[in-house]
């Protein structure tokens, strides 16, 4: 799998593409080959507060709960409502169109702490 | 291969699941595939056409000997008396008090000879129970190391094992079996299954489980046969509301609370747990399992608690997606009085509750012919 040089990674298993003082999160092919078949989404309301290493939010598959936590703080933009409908995107397209939510970053130099692509790759590979 | 999984049970077809690049888990104690190419596939391929599961880790015992009937009797809550030879009933283990100890399947072989299936987590508990009850002349024995599992289920499950036993499978009744050969080696070939469809359950030597595994792989692949895993054995059984011990039934739970009314058969002399039951019966039972849909936003699963009338009211014992039917469904436990379809009822996810409905059960039957 390639993960995109331009995303930051957690060990959780999330991927954020900051742009300037705005970000977008995901969860991470590995996060969803290791799911399986994801069946249910659910995602903070825009409005809401986001804090970083805390839940936002679960992914479901056909067996388990997971929760997502925000690799960064900040203020919900806006929630892909695509995932309400299709949860099943996040199983085929995790890096794309089924991103989770839009943030406004309160602190950008909390990105310091996360991983690279390389980084999160080999975090993966030795997992 | 870290300490822990090196310590879990193997089937003999772990070597077989690792090479079809399954994802393995810790079963009760046995290192099992809980997926192959994904649930939601593998519980389609059983509900339409063939799936393959490897059941091994189920346990066996036989009950042998003159008065044989007569323990399977004492320790069991359906009518050992009424199999006939060659016939298979599901029923129950009870503890004096009137709980689960298991839920297992009896073979009358004949009368003096029977076979059961069991819970792999609690064959060794069940057997120290059969023995522990035993003032007859028969004998317990613990034979799971002689027996692999599997377990071939769905709509073309016969067409694709017949086209390895001579055995006219046609022939063979629902909850009936006898011994064959399937893939030329020995059989026990019985016509059971625990995912609401028609299907087979093959007990055949661990020596040969390899062999008979790709046999029938092979035989179904014009059917788009799949090699299927715990999980969607789990969603399926679900679906036919089937239970599943330390979920719907435990230590705790009594038959007619579990809606297992139909399998005690009070009439047919003591059995272990029989005095309890009658008690039971006079004073009625206070909780009882009933399905329901989720009509909000959510999935109700395994443990969650359930609201009625902004009081807590029971509990969910299994619950998830139904990829049959769209749905998020689930079974609970709820006063005897609700525990009937058509009641509104919130189960409660991550502190908030989501309105659900009672249905009737089962949520899957299928269509005859």
């Amino acid at each position: 799998m390639n993960y995109p040089e331009n995303f930051k990674y957690t060990k959780e298993h999330e991927w954020l593409e900051a742009d300037g003082s705005t970000g977008k999160i995901g969860i991470t092919h590995h996060a969803q080959h290791e799911l399986g078949d994801i069946v249910f989404v659910q995602l903070p309301k825009p409005g809401s507060k986001v804090t970083k290493g805390q839940t936002f939010g679960s992914v479901e598959s056909v067996k388990a709960v997971s929760d997502v936590y925000a690799p960064v703080s900040g203020e919900v933009l806006e929630a892909n409502e695509l995932l309400a409908k299709s949860p099943e995107k996040l199983n085929e397209d995790p890096h794309g169109e089924a991103w989770l939510i839009k943030v406004s970053l309160s602190s950008p130099d909390e990105l310091t702490g996360l991983m690279s692509a390389a980084e999160y790759q080999s975090y993966v590979d030795a997992e | 291969m870290n300490d822990t999984a090196a310590e879990l049970k193997k089937t003999p077809l772990f070597d077989v699941h690792r090479s079809l690049n399954a994802k393995l888990v810790d079963f009760g104690g046995w290192n099992m595939p809980v997926q192959y190419s994904g649930i939601l596939q593998e519980h389609n391929a059983v509900r339409t056409s063939v799936g393959l599961f490897d059941v091994s880790h189920m346990g066996e015992l036989t009950v042998r000997g003159p008065e044989a009937e007569k323990l399977v009797n004492y320790v069991s809550t359906n009518s050992a008396t009424k199999l006939k030879p060659g016939q298979a009933h599901y029923s129950a283990l009870l503890y004096e008090h009137g709980g689960f100890v298991d839920d297992i399947l009896v073979h009358k072989i004949s009368s003096t000879d029977f076979f059961l299936c069991v819970n792999a987590s609690n064959q060794e508990k069940d057997f120290e129970h059969i023995r522990s009850q035993n003032r007859f002349d028969a004998e317990v024995e613990f034979v799971s190391d002689r027996y692999a599992q599997l377990a071939i289920q769905g709509p073309r499950a016969l067409t694709t094992l017949q086209k390895l036993t001579g055995t006219k499978l046609s022939e063979i009744k629902y909850y009936w079996f006898t011994d064959g050969i399937v893939a030329g080696v020995p059989a026990r070939i019985a016509r059971t299954g625990y995912t609401g469809e028609d299907g087979f359950e093959v007990y055949v030597a661990p020596e040969h489980a390899v062999d008979v595994w790709n046999a029938i792989l092979d035989a179904g692949q014009e059917f788009q046969i799949k090699p299927c895993g715990l999980g969607a054995r789990n969603t399926l059984r679900l679906e036919a509301k089937m239970a599943l011990y330390g979920h719907e039934i435990t230590a705790s739970i009594n038959p007619f609370e579990a809606d297992l009314g139909w399998i005690v058969k009070m009439d047919k002399g003591d059995f272990v747990g029989r005095g309890a039951l009658e008690k039971i019966s006079e004073h009625g039972i206070t909780r009882k399992l009933v399905g329901f849909e989720m009509k909000d936003r959510g999935i109700g699963r395994d443990g969650y608690e359930v609201w009625m009338d902004n009081k807590p009211a029971g509990w969910v014992t299994s619950g998830g997606p139904s990829p049959t039917l769209g749905k998020n469904i689930g079974l609970c436990y709820l006063p005897v009085e609700s525990a009937v379809p058509g009641n509104s009822i919130q189960v409660i996810i991550r502190d908030a509750p989501v309105d659900a409905l009672t249905v009737p059960t089962p949520f899957y039957k299928r269509p005859k012919g």
